[in-house]
């Protein structure tokens, strides 16, 4: 039985420290993507001009039918073969802002269809252009009850990250395995990995759930 | 009774519509519907339920566009726009136009409710009209004064009573300065107690205003004491028109009759 080596462990926390980086940086920039795409495309859905509405519905409903990994080796491996060259890390943070994107679509799509048609019809008698009932009066209704199950999405994501070693970005999980390859040691890098994660995502879970609280769960 | 699609000149009516005919699916719910109202005028709209009364309204604030006819504010087609003389379906730089003319209170107030009263009343004049924040403020709360809410300027919607909620959505309406002020039913939604309250601002606001003024409602007694015409719908068509005095005590079509003995019973 392999006994666990604290002071090994103490050794590799900074390069997994280190490591952690790229995987919040992934999530943020990612989630960033995937919080303002998600808009974009329920916007796009609801539009009343056929080749904005049907692409958009399309891509959210492929993006959400095939594995995000499958997605992560077709950016990663198949586009540059058509001239599209991208660093390892922005194909995963493109890749993870297509995929969350399209399932924060759909919490865009729920909110924003909860406001009810009274708020619409008042904005128009009061003359507002399109674009300041968007910004004025239907988003900030409906964004604030959303902010749990996109605040679900965030901590989705982050546990995902570790896909991303498979498109050979160095984030936590990669670094892990390499730690582990070069010192035959997997107990402590991935132990540690373990519990990273957990330190980040439970809190956030908690967070979340009051916000829910303060806003009602839907 | 009107020339067809002749330019509205300045001495014409505020509002006119046209053989204007509106229907949902097989409910025609507005029949070649004629109708003037004059500048400066008040006009009552009564009629049982599901007469036409709010899609006319609804009409007037393009919330719902009719299905053939042509309407006028102030001179100028609402629904359509002029293009050699001809008049072509209107485009939404036009509707905009026509909309800071108009100005509507709803049954169910509608106010935003993620903002305070005092935003609530400004928010338009900021942005739709670019009046400075200050002067816009200013004037809202004048305009909050006078229906009576001036103490609520920083509470939210939610914390106001049906009544002070209606009041400040008249005040936000007021505060884009509309030519045509649209009302439906702006007590219906009210307990019985607050429905005075409502009521009284709306007579302080016919005393003091000159604003073409719609009222939907079924207050007959307030109706006859601020409305210089009382005009019945029936089926989607006006069935009778005239002064309060002639229409509540007189009026020519039996059916006028039946339905004014039907609310005035309670
Ligand atoms: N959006 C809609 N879709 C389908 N039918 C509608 C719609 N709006 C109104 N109607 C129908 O049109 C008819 C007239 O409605 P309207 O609301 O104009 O009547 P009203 O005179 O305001 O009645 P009430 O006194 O009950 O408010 C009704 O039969 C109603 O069911
Ligand atoms: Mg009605």
């Amino acid at each position: 039985m392999v006994t666990f080596d604290w002071e090994f462990a103490w050794e590799i926390l900074p390069q997994l420290l280190e490591a952690m980086v790229v995987t919040i940086e992934a999530t943020v920039v990612g989630f960033a993507f995937a919080a303002v795409l998600g808009l974009l495309l329920a916007l796009g859905r609801r539009s009343e001009t056929w080749w904005i509405s049907r692409p958009a519905g399309a891509i959210v409903e492929f993006v959400r039918s095939t594995p995000l990994l499958v997605q992560l080796f077709f950016l990663f491996y198949v586009l540059p073969r058509y001239g599209v060259r991208l660093p390892a890390f922005v194909v995963g943070v493109i890749g993870l802002g297509l995929h969350y994107g399209s399932y924060t679509s759909e919490v865009y799509r729920a909110g924003i269809d909860a406001i009810a048609r009274g708020q619409w019809e008042a904005a128009t008698a009061l003359n507002f252009s399109q674009r300041h009932k968007w910004t004025k009066i239907i988003l900030p209704q409906a964004i604030p009850p959303m902010l749990p199950a996109l605040g679900n999405y965030l901590v989705a994501m982050f546990k995902e990250t570790p896909l991303l070693a498979a498109i050979t970005v160095v984030e936590m999980f990669q670094r892990a395995k390499i730690i582990s390859s070069l010192t035959f040691r997997p107990l402590e890098p991935y132990t540690l990995v373990g519990v990273l994660f957990f330190v980040l995502s439970f809190p956030s879970a908690l967070l979340i759930q009051r916000l829910e609280a303060r806003f009602g769960t839907r | 009774m009107v020339q067809d699609n002749d330019r509205q000149d300045a001495s014409g009516p505020m509002i006119r519509f046209q053989k204007v005919k509106k229907s949902f699916g097989d409910v025609h719910v507005l029949r070649e519907l004629d109708l003037d109202v004059a500048t400066a005028e008040r006009i009552s709209i009564i009629g049982a339920s599901g007469s036409g009364k709010t899609t006319l309204l609804r009409i007037l604030m393009t919330l719902e566009e009719p299905n053939s006819g042509v309407i006028y504010v102030d001179g100028e087609p609402l629904w359509h726009k002029k293009v050699n003389g001809e008049l072509v379906e209107a485009d939404e730089k036009h509707l905009r136009k026509m909309r800071g003319k108009i100005g509507m209170v709803f049954q169910q107030f509608n106010l935003f409710p993620h903002m305070k009263v005092l935003r609530n009343v400004t928010e338009a004049p900021i942005h739709v009209l670019g009046t400075p924040r200050d002067k816009a403020e200013a004037r809202a709360k004048e305009l909050l004064d006078m229906v009576g809410l001036a103490d609520k300027m920083d509470n939210y919607p939610s914390q106001l009573s049906g009544g002070q909620q209606q009041r400040v959505a008249i005040a936000r309406a007021l505060a884009m300065q509309p030519k045509v002020m649209l009302f439906d039913e702006i007590t219906a939604a009210l307990d019985p107690e607050l429905v005075g309250e409502v009521l009284g601002v709306m007579r302080q606001l016919a005393h003091e205003t000159q604003m073409t003024m719609l009222i939907v409602t079924h207050e007959m007694g307030f109706a006859r004491d601020v409305s210089h015409r009382i005009v019945f719908l029936h089926e989607g068509q006006v069935l009778e028109e005239g002064p309060p005095e002639k229409i509540f005590t007189n009026p020519d079509h039996p059916r006028t009759r039946e339905f004014l003995s039907r609310v005035l019973e309670h």
